[in-house]
């Protein structure tokens, strides 16, 4: 009873998310005093704003009606070189990244090849896909085969950390069962660690081959043909209904591909 | 014959799980490994096929020394090492048959195991197997699709496809019902009879391990406390063990749930066989 009774107004709360008060405190105060400065020196000329406005509603106008009919054969041509450019690279980016994306499982690999394969990983994260197309249509001339090779090189970190990520996290005791059997090493991947990952890693080559698809568009306008560069011809030569019939077709294949990816995705698991 | 010398395994952490351990399993016996949690069980048939690596002490199978072993020898010492888990430790996605056959990984070449070209022979074996564990008609069953039971007798035809000559057992029953538990824990011993394998079972549940074990070895702090037959567990036998606590209790109740018949699916297979009557007023202290 005199336990009850002791302890019935004992007050409780949430304890702080970061423990100590002087921390906290300034953290706060810090990010409060950087945002006023940020926002308090950003100058806006509101003159040009409103002159803006006017203009892109022009420029906007333009984009209709779409004109599919006077560039079409071009049309197609970038599409083509474009769905080329994704489904190659997507497929050696692919195969490039399995490799690598074991190498850079911590619980697969030796700590040297670890550190060489998240390496590989780092370099081909750390530069976005337009700054590598830029370097490779400088190497290898205008044209989809840098855009084929600034794709691949792209898949494999995403791919490669993704996969390296995912054998990361399975489950370790499937793995020991099957090691137990005096399985080998190819056949321990192949019993263990593959059924564990691959209707994941399904899921994401088709995520990745949506991707490879817009960026196809993106790095074309630097050069690396595809779809990109005939977008970005329409617009040099103001052709804007074009511009917007090409945009529309980007738009409808990249939901076509990300209805059938959820798709796939739903009925591998 | 199973003979472990001077047994020892210190983690990185510098916690000494097993402190020089000396351990005889001859040919065909049934050995239950009784602890409290931590007291080494796992670690200790972990060092036997070294998926833990002992850090001290020797491991011979027949007269193979397991812990010298380089990589290819110990591939194939594992082979006939069968082990079952205690979560199962099926490979879900892949269908039963494939887990079974994923014993024989250790006998067949890569390329035949990646196109699931098994010799005929194996094919044959895993479906006597789990014929003989009334699993038949699943063969084409994702593992995930199983019951805890049906996926244990799974397990069990996995460890038994490597043709084994021992199987080391790691808390088999840990999460199953207790009828379950003893239908598995029949089985398994059956399996051992009808084979002569030797068996090293990892167990919580005491009064399963004095039902179905010929031998009982209690471990306590990397240490071997007791090593002798079922009905030599007293009450003070298991304090020795456990720490203080009221056996005569937990013994009495479960002897009140075994006596409610047991009617199971592997005694509708065979009805020949009955665990062995034991003396449990001997336990009680009566």
């Amino acid at each position: 009873m005199a336990d009850i009774s002791l302890s019935a107004g004992r007050r409780w709360k949430k304890p702080p998310f970061i423990k100590s008060p002087l921390l906290r405190w300034t953290l706060g105060f810090g990010i409060a005093f950087y945002l006023a400065l940020a926002f308090g020196t950003t100058e806006v000329d509101w003159g040009r704003v409103s002159e803006g406005i006017p203009r892109g509603a022009r420029f906007l106008s333009g984009f209709f009606p779409p004109d599919f009919v006077s560039r079409w054969d071009e049309i197609v041509q970038g599409l083509s070189e474009s769905l080329w450019m994704t489904v190659t690279s997507t497929v050696v980016g692919i195969a490039i990244s399995i490799p690598v994306g074991l190498g850079a499982a911590r619980n697969l690999a030796p700590k040297p090849v670890y550190y060489f394969c998240r390496g590989i990983l780092a370099v081909s994260r750390s530069f976005q896909e337009v700054i590598i197309a830029i370097f490779c249509v400088k190497l290898f001339g205008f044209g989809p085969f840098a855009g084929f090779v600034t794709l691949s090189f792209a898949t494999i970190g995403f791919y490669g950390k993704l996969l390296a990520e995912d054998i990361e996290d399975m489950d370790p005791v499937q793995a020991e069962a099957v090691r137990a059997t005096g399985a080998g090493w190819f056949q321990w991947l192949n019993y263990a660690v593959q059924p564990q990952v691959l209707p994941r890693m399904i899921g994401l080559g088709l995520y990745r081959l949506d991707i490879n698809f817009r960026e196809s568009a993106v790095v074309g306008i630097v050069g690396a043909g595809g779809i990109g560069a005939t977008l970005n011809t329409a617009f040099d030569r103001y052709e804007f209904d074009s511009a917007a019939a090409i945009l529309l077709v980007i738009i409808a294949i990249v939901m076509a591909v990300e209805y059938t990816s959820g798709y796939v995705r739903k009925w591998v698991q | 014959m199973l003979r472990l010398q001077k047994l020892e395994k210190q983690y990185r952490t510098g916690d000494r799980a097993l402190k020089g351990v000396d351990l005889d399993v001859p040919d065909g016996q049934i050995m239950a490994l009784i602890g409290p949690s931590g007291a080494g069980k796992s670690t200790l048939i972990r060092c036997i096929n070294r998926l833990v690596e002992p850090t001290g002490g020797k491991v011979y199978l027949n007269d193979v020394e397991l812990s010298g072993l380089g990589a290819g020898a110990l591939r194939r010492a594992r082979r006939r090492m069968g082990m079952i888990f205690q979560e199962y430790a099926l490979v879900e996605r892949l269908t039963v048959m494939e887990n079974v056959l994923s014993g024989r990984l250790g006998y067949v070449g890569f390329w035949r195991s990646y196109f699931r070209k098994y010799p005929q022979s194996d094919i044959d074996e895993a479906f006597r197997l789990l014929g003989r564990v009334g699993l038949d008609h699943m063969v084409d069953k994702r593992a995930d699709e199983l019951s805890g039971g049906q996926r244990q007798r799974v397990g069990i035809c996995r460890a038994l496809a490597q043709d084994p000559e021992v199987l080391l057992v790691d808390e088999p029953t840990a999460s199953l019902d207790p009828k379950t538990s003893r239908q598995i824990m029949r089985l398994i011993c059956e399996l051992c009879k009808e084979r002569n394998l030797s068996a090293i079972i990892n167990i919580h549940d005491v009064m399963l391990a004095q039902m179905f074990a010929e031998r009982i070895v209690g471990l306590k702090l990397g240490e071997i406390v007791y090593d002798g037959p079922p009905d030599g567990l007293t009450a003070d036998v298991l304090t020795e063990i456990y720490g203080a606590e009221d056996w005569e209790a937990t013994i009495r109740k479960v002897e009140d749930e075994d006596a409610e018949g047991e009617e199971t699916l592997e005694e509708a297979l065979h009805e020949d066989h009955r665990p062995a009557v034991l003396d449990r007023d001997l336990l009680t202290g009566n």
